[in-house]
C-alpha cells in the first residue's frame, strides 16, 4: 500500500521517493499536499524546525530532487552575510538549467537589488510558470543579519509577486525567531525524533552484504543499549555502529563464535563500547586512529584520550607555584590573614558571609587575584627562603597563567 | 485547492470592509487622481487585518474609472526593501520611469532631487501634472532613517500645492505617530484609517463558510455542490464551533484561521474527499503544539536529568542562574542516592549532553561567554518553565521511573 500519494505527480516517482525516505512518510505527503501542483501557488513561507539529524535537510533535498522541482539550496552558515546570501541565490537561479557553471556572481548588495534581480532571473531561466522553492538550511543564522533579511524572506511571495515558496530549516523554535513587530508567520512544521524503533529500523538498513540483517540488527540493539540514553543523534550512532562494527565481528571472523552467540559477542563488544563512549563520542582520539587501535589489538585501558596528557612534571618552585595559586584562586582575599599569618586573630561572621555559605567556592569557579598575593602566599608556603628572582618570575610563564590570574 | 483558497480569502477581507473604509479611502484617492488635490493618510492595524487587501481593491476600483485610467502614476515602496532613503529614491527614480531624464545629475539634497522627478512629471502644456500616488509599505521601518528625510519631503509635497500627490502609509504600530518627528508630524494631514479586526464570533463564522466554499466558476459542478453543502454543516456543527471559538479567542485575524484551515484541508485526498469535524480537531491541536515540549520530547534521557538538575537549582535558589558545575553536583547527588537505572557517566560525557542543551537554546547564557571565564563556570538561565518540563515529562516516551520521581520531589532522597 503505497503511503504517499498525490495527482500530479507519476505513482513510479513517488514509490522511489517513499523507499528514500523510511519513517517520515506522513511528514513528506503533509509537505506534497502543501506544494500541490507545480504551477499551482504555495504557501509563502514554510518554517520547518526538529532535532539534529531528524532529517529535515535530506528529506528536503531528496523531496526536490526526486520530483524534479526547481529550487535553490543554500546554508545560512556558509553565506554568513546578508551579500554572500542574497549572491548565492542567484547564482544557483542561474546555473539551475544550464549545464556550465558560471564562477562570476552578480552584485548584489540590498534585498532591493536582490528582489528586483531575482525577477528578472526567473524570466531569463523561464520559471514563471512552476513554484520556485528557496530553501535556506540553518536559519537560525538569518538572526545575526540585517533585521530586514528574516521579514523580507517570509514574505518573498509578495515582494516579487512570482511563485516562490521560502522554505526555513533550524533546530531553533519559531519563538526565538519572531521580530520585534511581528511579521508574517510561516506555516510551521514540526519534524518528530525518531524513536528507538525508527532508529533500529534506519540503522540496520545499512548492513554490509556478508552478513545477515539479523545479525546486523542484534548489534544494532547492543550499540543503542549502550548509547541511547546519552545520546539520540542519527549521524553519531551511525557513525559509531561503522566504526565498531569491525571489532563486533572478530570473534565470527576468528571462529571462536557462531552468529548467533549472542552472549559471547555481548561480552566482548560491551567494554569496547564503553571505552568508545569516552573517546571517539568525546572526539578526544580520532576514527582513525581509533580503527588501528581496534587493529592492534591494544589492551582498552591503554587508549589515551587528549585529556590523559594533561599530566606533566613540573620543576621545584612551580609546584609550589600552581599550589600558592590555587589556594588564591578559591580562597576569599579576607582570610590570607587569618591562615598565612603566625599572628592572626578572629573572623567575625558578617551577614553576606551567611548568606552565601550554602554555595561552596568549588561550584562557582575560580576567582582572579593579583600577582602580589600569588607571591605572597608562595612565599609563606614554602619552608626556606626563597628569593625573588628572575627564574621564579619566568616559572610564572611556564605554569602558563593569563593576565589575570586564575587557575584553571 | 490552494489557488483558490487565496482568492477567497481577499473576498472574505472586502466584504468586512466594503462599506465604510472602502468608500473612505476611494474617495480620498478619487480627489487626487481626479481633482488634482493632495492628501497623506496612514492605514493602521495589526498584522493579519487586511490592510494592504483594502488598498489593493481600492486601487482595482480606482484604475477601472475612466477619468484616471491614463493619469495616475503609483509609486509603491516597502521599508523592508528600501532600508535607506538613497535607495528609496533610487526606487522612486525606476517606478516613475525618470531614470534616463536623471542620468548622471548629482543634485545638493534629497529635496532637489525629488522636486526635479516631480517637475519632469509636468504634462507638455505645463499646467497641470500627472498625479502620483505613494504607498509606503511597513511605514514604521521609514520612521527610522536618519532624519526622517524621505517622509518629510514626501510629506511636505502633498502640502505644497504644486503637484498632485497622496501619500498612503501601512503600519502594525498602534503608536506610529508618536514616532514621527515633530516637523514631519506638523505636515502630515492626520488623516488615520484604523483597520481593527472589530467582527464578532457570528461573523467569524461566516467568514470561514465562506473561505472554505467554492466558488461558482468552479468546473464540476456537482462536486462543488457536494462541498459547499457539506461546509454548511460543518458551520453548524457544535465541535466545529469549538474549534473555532478556541481559535477567536486566541487570535482574531483571519491568517491564523487561514493557517487552521491549510492544515484541515492538507487531508483533503481522493479517498477522503470531505473534511470532517475531526480533520478540524486535529488540525487545531497540531496549531496549538507546544514546540518547546516538541523539543524537550527528543531529548536523551541524560539530557532530560540535567533540565530536571536545573529545575530543582532553580526551586532552591529562587531563580538564579546556574553554571554547569553546580547542575553537575545536582546530577551527580541524585545518581549516588536514587539510580538504580542511570549509569555514572563521566563528566566530558556530561558536557556534550550539557553543550547539546546550549545549541537547542534552551539553556542560554546571561552574557557572553569571553576569553577568560571557562565554559564550566559560565552562568547561565533555563528558558522552560516547571509546568513545561512537568508536562513534557508526561509523555515522554519510556522515562525511566527514578527520574519521574525525581522530577516530582527533590526532597525525597534527603
Amino acid at each position: 500500500m503505497p503511503i504517499l500519494e498525490h495527482p500530479a505527480y507519476p505513482p513510479a516517482t513517488l514509490l522511489c521517493l517513499e523507499s528514500l525516505v523510511p519513517c517520515r512518510e506522513s511528514q513528506v505527503s503533509m509537505l506534497l499536499s502543501i506544494f500541490g501542483e507545480r504551477q499551482q501557488l504555495s504557501f509563502p513561507s514554510i518554517f520547518i524546525y526538529g532535532h539534529t539529524s531528524s532529517g529535515k535537510t535530506y528529506v528536503m533535498k531528496t523531496l526536490l530532487n526526486t520530483l524534479q522541482l526547481p529550487h535553490v539550496f543554500v546554508n545560512c552558515v556558509e553565506c554568513f552575510t546578508s551579500r554572500l546570501l542574497l549572491e548565492e541565490i542567484l547564482i544557483q537561479l542561474h546555473n539551475g538549467s544550464s549545464e556550465t557553471k558560471q564562477a562570476s556572481p552578480v552584485p548584489c548588495d540590498t534585498f532591493n537589488d536582490f528582489v528586483r534581480l531575482f525577477k528578472q532571473a526567473l524570466t531569463s531561466q523561464n520559471l514563471q510558470d512552476q513554484t520556485v522553492y528557496v530553501v535556506l538550511d540553518r536559519a537560525e543564522q538569518l538572526r545575526e543579519m540585517e533585521a530586514n533579511v528574516l521579514p523580507a524572506f517570509l514574505r518573498l511571495q509578495e515582494l516579487t509577486d512570482r511563485n516562490v515558496t521560502v522554505i526555513l530549516l533550524s533546530e531553533i523554535v519559531w519563538e526565538m525567531f519572531r521580530p520585534n513587530t511581528g511579521c508574517f508567520e510561516p506555516f510551521i512544521l514540526y519534524f518528530p525524533d525518531y524513536s528507538i524503533g525508527h532508529l533500529q529500523k534506519i540503522l540496520s538498513q545499512n548492513h554490509p552484504p556478508e552478513y545477515s540483517a539479523d545479525f546486523y540488527s542484534a548489534y544494532i540493539n547492543i550499540l543503542l543499549g549502550v548509547f541511547y540514553m546519552v545520546c539520540r543523534d542519527l549521524k553519531e550512532l551511525q557513525h559509531l555502529a561503522a566504526l565498531n562494527f569491525s571489532k563486533y565481528c572478530e570473534p565470527v571472523v576468528r571462529r571462536e563464535a557462531k552468529e548467533r552467540d549472542t552472549r559471547k559477542l555481548w561480552k566482548n563488544i560491551e567494554p569496547h563500547l564503553k571505552k568508545a563512549m569516552q573517546t571517539v563520542y568525546l572526539r578526544e582520539i580520532s576514527s582513525s586512529q581509533w580503527e588501528r587501535l581496534q587493529c592492534e589489538e591494544e589492551e582498552p585501558g591503554q587508549i589515551k584520550g587528549l585529556s590523559a596528557h594533561a599530566h606533566v612534571e613540573l620543576p621545584y618552585y612551580s609546584k609550589f607555584l600552581l599550589i600558592a595559586a590555587y589556594l588564591a584562586s578559591y580562597n576569599p582575599a579576607r582570610t590570607d590573614k587569618r591562615f598565612f599569618l603566625k599572628h592572626h586573630g578572629k573572623i567575625k561572621k558578617t551577614n553576606f558571609m551567611k548568606k552565601h555559605e550554602k554555595t561552596s567556592n568549588h561550584l562557582l569557579g575560580p576567582k582572579p587575584f593579583p600577582l602580589d598575593r600569588l607571591l605572597a602566599i608562595l612565599y609563606s608556603i614554602v619552608d626556606n627562603r626563597v628569593a625573588p628572582t628572575a627564574n621564579i618570575f619566568s616559572q610564572h610563564i611556564y605554569c602558563g597563567h593569563d593576565e589575570n590570574w586564575t587557575i584553571c | 485547492m490552494t489557488g483558490f483558497n487565496a482568492k477567497s480569502i481577499s473576498r472574505a477581507r472586502i466584504s468586512m470592509y466594503c462599506c465604510l473604509h472602502h468608500r473612505h479611502l476611494l474617495e480620498l484617492l478619487k480627489q487626487t487622481a481626479v481633482h488634482g488635490e493632495s492628501n497623506s493618510a496612514l492605514i493602521i492595524g495589526p498584522r493579519g487585518s487586511g490592510k494592504t487587501a483594502l488598498l489593493n481593491h481600492v486601487l482595482k476600483d480606482l484604475r477601472e474609472m475612466k477619468q484616471v485610467k491614463e493619469n495616475l502614476l503609483e509609486v509603491h515602496l516597502n521599508g523592508l526593501l528600501q532600508t535607506n532613503d538613497k535607495v528609496a529614491l533610487k526606487e522612486i527614480t525606476r517606478q516613475l520611469h525618470l531614470e534616463n531624464v536623471v542620468g548622471d545629475k548629482v543634485f545638493g539634497s534629497f529635496a532637489e532631487n525629488l522636486v526635479f522627478l516631480l517637475e519632469a512629471l509636468r504634462k507638455g502644456d505645463r499646467t497641470s501634472s500627472c498625479p502620483v500616488l505613494f504607498v509606503l509599505d511597513e511605514f514604521d521601518l521609514f520612521v527610522h532613517h536618519k532624519n526622517q528625510t524621505l517622509l518629510y519631503n514626501l510629506f511636505d509635497v502633498s502640502q505644497s500645492a504644486q503637484t498632485p500627490v497622496t501619500v498612503i502609509g501601512l503600519t502594525c504600530r498602534q503608536d506610529i505617530l508618536e514616532l514621527l518627528e515633530k516637523r514631519v508630524k506638523s505636515r502630515f494631514s492626520h488623516r488615520r484609517i484604523y483597520l481593527m479586526n472589530s467582527f464578532a464570533f457570528k461573523q467569524y463564522i461566516r467568514i470561514f463558510k465562506e473561505q472554505l466554499s467554492l466558488p461558482a466558476e468552479f468546473p464540476d459542478k456537482a462536486f462543488a455542490q457536494k462541498w459547499n453543502s457539506n461546509i454548511q454543516l460543518l458551520s453548524e456543527d457544535k465541535a466545529v464551533q469549538d474549534v473555532l471559538q478556541n481559535l477567536f479567542h486566541y487570535s482574531k485575524d483571519l491568517r491564523s484561521l487561514h493557517f487552521l484551515l491549510m492544515l484541515a484541508l492538507s487531508n483533503v485526498t481522493v479517498r477522503h474527499p470531505l473534511i470532517t469535524a475531526s480533520d478540524l480537531q486535529e488540525a487545531s491541536k497540531q496549531y496549538r503544539m507546544d514546540s518547546k515540549a516538541n523539543i524537550v520530547h527528543g531529548l536523551s534521557v541524560l539530557e532530560i536529568c540535567l533540565i530536571i538538575a536545573m529545575k530543582h537549582l532553580n526551586e532552591v535558589y529562587e531563580g538564579e542562574p546556574f553554571n554547569f558545575q553546580m547542575v553537575y553536583n545536582e546530577f551527580q547527588k541524585f545518581i549516588q542516592r536514587k539510580a538504580h537505572c542511570m549509569y555514572n557517566f563521566e563528566k566530558p560525557v556530561v558536557m556534550k549532553a550539557f553543550e547539546h542543551l546550549l545549541q537547542l537554546e534552551l539553556v542560554k547564557p546571561i552574557e557572553r561567554p569571553s576569553v577568560r571565564s571557562q565554559r564550566e563556570y559560565l552562568l547561565m538561565e533555563l528558558l522552560l518553565d516547571n509546568n513545561q518540563i512537568m508536562d513534557a515529562l508526561q509523555v515522554y516516551p519510556n522515562c525511566p521511573t527514578d527520574v519521574k520521581q525525581w522530577a516530582a520531589s527533590s526532597l525525597s532522597w534527603l
